[in-house]
């Protein structure tokens, strides 16, 4: 592990501050490799704070350009975004922010083998992507490469997270919580309303438990926490694994 | 026996309600829903068999065979997938 300059043991103070992370918890961060599926809604605040606390190898995927009704809650885009590639456009922020991460943009939309071999190359995955058969479907990459997911997902006043890590034992995957057979989506977000910062919230809980998994930090497992934003409240459920999950059922216990 | 019935997300607007106390003789999660199902209109629909949505039974993932007892909280919610 490297040294940390003045520069960085100033701009991440903050964080070195915290016993929990430590010089030893950044140099994690700095050392580790994150993968961004969507650079919308959840990934602009996940994709913000993993690159101003010093996520070393950031990748961002997003096939989808910025368009002005996207300005109203996607904070990683601004007016002379529009018409650009949302993830291109996430990347100049980020590195705005911080140039002392590398940032790699995937301007297409991950599906099969690139999507199983960006998952594979990475240390966490996080999904914030907008529909049920992506989300499906990195959940199958992360369990098969054995890589911990962190999965957001927001629509109107409601939300939802929870960090999925089939190398450990005790960890259902996204599949055994939500089976994909049948009609799942909220319909496309352009019928369905977002309430701007619904998705920061979101968001920002998933960057708060991706730091922590790469910073060696103890994460809740088997949880899914529902936000409802018009309550102003938090629940949180017990997810157990199911036995007969086609996706993770068969994985080789303990760990890799 | 009484049950406390939960609605989330799209179920919340679907069903006109968040909560619902319900007197109910449905021996499990399955019963349960049968019961909410034979209301017809969104109850039909939105449970129907090929829609996705779990059931939570007193704050953890409950299966349709998981058996009811008074007083016990039913969580009814559907993914979220937009982000
Ligand atoms: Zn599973």
């Amino acid at each position: 592990m490297t040294e940390l300059s003045d520069q960085a043991l100033l701009r991440y103070s903050r964080h070195i501050l915290l016993p929990e992370l430590d010089i030893a918890g950044q140099q994690a961060l700095l050392g580790a490799r994150a993968l961004i599926v969507g650079a919308g809604g959840l990934g602009s605040p996940v994709a913000l704070y993993l690159a101003s606390a010093g996520v070393g190898q950031l990748t961002i995927a997003d096939d989808d350009v910025v368009e002005l009704t996207n300005l109203q809650r996607q904070i990683a885009h601004d007016k002379a975004s529009l018409g650009r590639n949302k993830a291109e456009s996430a990347a100049a922020r980020m590195l705005a922010m911080n140039p002392e991460v590398a940032v790699r943009v995937i301007g297409e939309r991950l599906a099969g083998q690139s999507l199983a071999d960006e998952v594979a190359r990475h240390d966490v995955v996080l999904d914030c992507s907008d529909n049920f058969a992506t989300r499906h479907a990195v959940n199958r990459a992360c369990v098969a490469a054995g890589v911990p997911l962190v999965s957001g997902a927001a629509v109107r006043f409601d939300g939802q997270l929870a960090v999925f890590d089939t190398r450990q034992p005790a960890s259902p995957c996204y599949h055994c919580l939500f089976p994909e057979e049948g009609e799942a989506n909220d319909g496309p977000c352009a019928t369905f309303g977002v309430l701007a910062p619904l998705v920061g919230v979101i968001g920002s809980l998933q960057a708060v438990e991706a730091i922590k998994l790469l910073a060696g930090i103890p994460v809740a497992l088997g949880r899914l926490t529902l936000y409802d934003a018009l309550e102003s409240s938090f629940r949180s459920m017990k997810v157990p694994r199911d036995p007969a999950c086609p996706v993770c059922s068969g994985r080789s216990s303990g760990s890799e | 026996m009484k049950l406390n019935l939960l609605y989330f997300a799209r179920l919340k607007d679907a069903f006109g309600r968040d909560h619902e106390t319900l007197e109910s003789d449905a021996a499990s999660v399955g019963a349960l829903l049968a019961e909410l199902r034979a209301r017809g209109g969104a109850w039909a629909d939105e449970l129907a068999e090929g829609r996705v949505f779990r059931v939570a039974l007193n704050q953890e993932l409950a299966t349709v065979d998981s058996g009811l007892a008074a007083g016990d909280e039913v969580a009814i919610f559907p993914p979220v997938t937009g982000g």
